[in-house]
């Protein structure tokens, strides 16, 4: 796994996408070559009366260039000041954070353990420890061969950029926003996606939830890859499970750390964690992604 | 130049290690801290068996701090001892375990089951503000902290150090109280128990509600409790609360303490341990210091 650093970087271009939704490349982190799409960053605040890190995730991986772009809700203080940053200020990161997507790069069947983000994660049907309860663990079609369908609800669209940029094979990204301003729809349309709209207010596409879309849309693929709200990614897992397709969701939750050891923001998950043993695994550490069949999402 | 310090009879290379809690049990702060260069990494609190901890959100910000109720979520003593033992011990730096309990019973368990293990000192949180039984329930009466370090110590190897609360009216009685229970060092404080509400939803911030103040927004508190403790009781004093700086570090050695962990600031400085010993060891040159010890307690 790629090694977590804390460095002064620089603030790149800066840009207002949509109110309250700013984009901000992050340059001379050092270890932009080294993030995976679904991972995210600590972005410290320069107010230090602020004290924790804003988990922020990435949504473009500029490798060559030494940039990550992330694209942000101002949605405290903390944002707030954020978006008040120019181009060529220090900004303090840490990163690369958490797991990442699984891309499953030409491989449709791996068994026990696999390589998600280069950290070794657990595919549906595995114990906690690694060990392959079910003999085999399948994961077609994730972006190898088969269809991926990305589906972002809210500030949940941007991670979901960094991975269709990756992802090899076709991909519908289903997009939820609550009214017209469809932030990022062009670069996912640029990066190869089919695009579908759902609109809270119904001012663009589909007039409802992002399931109710799909479902409208008559959306098919293999691979269900997610980010946004806990009530729409509880929707993603029912629609999954109804429909047999394996769902890499990505979470969040309050952190403080977010290097895994502070347990301030877990989940509870099916079976014991790694960690603790208990029920609890890290959204920040064991995550931010996981299979839908790994975790439990309270209401 | 000499850093070390002594504790109940251990030397520790520096005066300063991690708030319990802050640090995990070192593994995931391996990647960004060397942790040889740390006095002693101080773990997160254990039970004898393997506990949950509290509802989501269980962190918030506050001015200048923040509050947590993690409810000691914990692995059990099998795997500190399987685990995280052997991966500090790897380690040339001072291991301090932290155990919990929700009964006396349960303390005595964890004390037990660290009876051969290769652990220097005991620190025993009867303060922590998130769990509904043990923890600060001990910490409140004096009698309760005199009875429970009593009987820790007829069943521990190690010397024990109680970790006291600052939520009570006057520590310096509890602090009386674990020395008369036969305390071998106190460590202080804990968090003190706080709140927060979104006045947009309404509703408290934490879902416990209440939650424990830390971070540079309480070191004040803490600075004068460290300073009414150590000049109460003869017993060596782990300073902590708040303390992010070697200067914020050098004012609770000045105040009485042997020694001083770093909590919050981990969070928000990964390397402020380091930052910390430097810090020190820099102030100690500028200042012709020739043993920190000359600096523990010289403020009266």
């Amino acid at each position: 796994m790629a090694e977590t650093r804390k460095v002064t970087a620089r603030v790149g271009e800066v840009s207002v996408l949509a109110p309250g939704i700013c984009s901000m490349w992050i340059e001379g982190t050092g270890f932009a070559q080294d993030a995976v799409p679904g991972q995210f960053i600590s972005v410290y605040c320069e107010d230090k009366s602020k004290l924790l890190p804003r988990p922020i995730s990435i949504c473009e991986i500029d490798a060559a260039g030494g940039r990550l772009r992330i694209v942000y809700r101002i949605a405290g203080a903390g944002t707030e000041e954020l978006s008040r940053r120019k181009t060529g200020e220090a900004v303090e990161v840490m990163g690369p954070l958490g797991n990442g997507y699984m891309i499953n790069k030409g491989v449709d069947h791996v068994e026990g353990e696999e390589e998600r983000g280069g950290q070794a994660v657990l595919c549906p049907g595995t114990a906690p420890d690694g060990r392959a309860d079910t003999g085999k663990c399948s994961v077609t079609g994730a972006g190898g061969k088969g269809h991926a369908i990305l589906i972002g609800g809210g500030i949940g669209i941007p991670p979901l950029l960094a991975l269709a940029k990756e992802l090899p094979g076709g991909k519908t990204a289903v997009l939820g926003y609550r009214d017209n301003n469809t932030f990022l729809k062009e670069e996912f349309e640029a990066a190869g996606c089919q695009v579908v709209i759902a609109t809270d207010d119904g001012s663009v596409g589909y007039h409802g939830n992002v399931i109710d879309a799909i479902r409208a849309q008559g959306v098919q693929g293999d691979m269900i890859f997610s980010c946004g709200p806990t009530p729409m990614q509880r929707g993603v897992k029912a629609y999954a499970k109804e429909q047999g397709i394996p769902a890499q969701l990505s979470l969040e939750e309050r952190m403080a750390c977010g290097i895994g050891a502070c347990l301030a923001c877990v989940c509870a998950s099916a079976r014991p964690d790694a960690h603790s043993h208990v029920h609890n695994k890290r959204v920040c550490k064991d995550g931010p992604v996981f299979f839908a069949e790994e975790i439990e999402l309270q209401g | 130049m000499k850093t070390n310090v002594t504790i109940a009879g251990v030397e520790f290379k520096n005066p300063v290690t991690t708030a319990s809690g802050t640090f995990g049990s070192g593994m995931e702060y391996s990647e960004l801290v060397d942790l040889n260069r740390l006095g002693a990494v101080t773990t997160k609190g254990v039970a004898n068996v393997p506990w949950e901890g509290n509802p989501t959100p269980r962190v918030a910000e506050t001015y200048g701090g923040m509050l947590n109720a993690i409810g000691l979520q914990n692995p059990g003593i099998d795997v500190l001892l399987s685990r995280d033992i052997p991966f500090l011990k790897q380690y040339d730096t001072k291991i301090i375990v932290n155990v919990c309990g929700r009964s006396t019973k349960d303390y005595v368990e964890v004390v037990e089951r660290l009876f051969d293990a290769p652990v220097d000192l005991l620190e025993i949180n009867i303060s922590c503000p998130n769990v509904k039984e043990g923890g600060i329930a001990f910490g409140q009466d004096p009698k309760m902290v005199e009875e429970i370090t009593a009987e820790i110590k007829r069943h521990a190897k190690q010397p024990v150090v109680m970790k006291l609360s600052p939520n009570v009216t006057d520590i310096t009685k509890m602090a009386k109280a674990a020395q008369a229970g036969g305390a071998d060092a106190l460590s202080l404080i804990n968090t003190l128990t706080g709140m927060k509400i979104d006045i947009k939803k309404r509703a408290f911030l934490l879902a416990n509600k209440t939650g424990g103040l830390s971070g540079p927004a309480v070191k004040p508190v803490a600075l004068r409790m460290v300073y009414q403790v150590a000049n109460a009781v003869g017993l060596p004093v782990i300073g902590m609360g708040g303390i992010a700086t070697a200067e914020d570090a050098l004012e609770f050695i000045m105040a009485g303490a042997s020694m001083v962990a770093v909590g919050t600031a981990n969070f928000f400085n990964p390397r402020a341990t380091l930052d910390v010993i430097e810090g020190i060891e820099a102030y100690m040159r500028d200042n012709q210091v020739g043993d920190v010890n000359e600096l523990i307690g010289c403020v009266k």
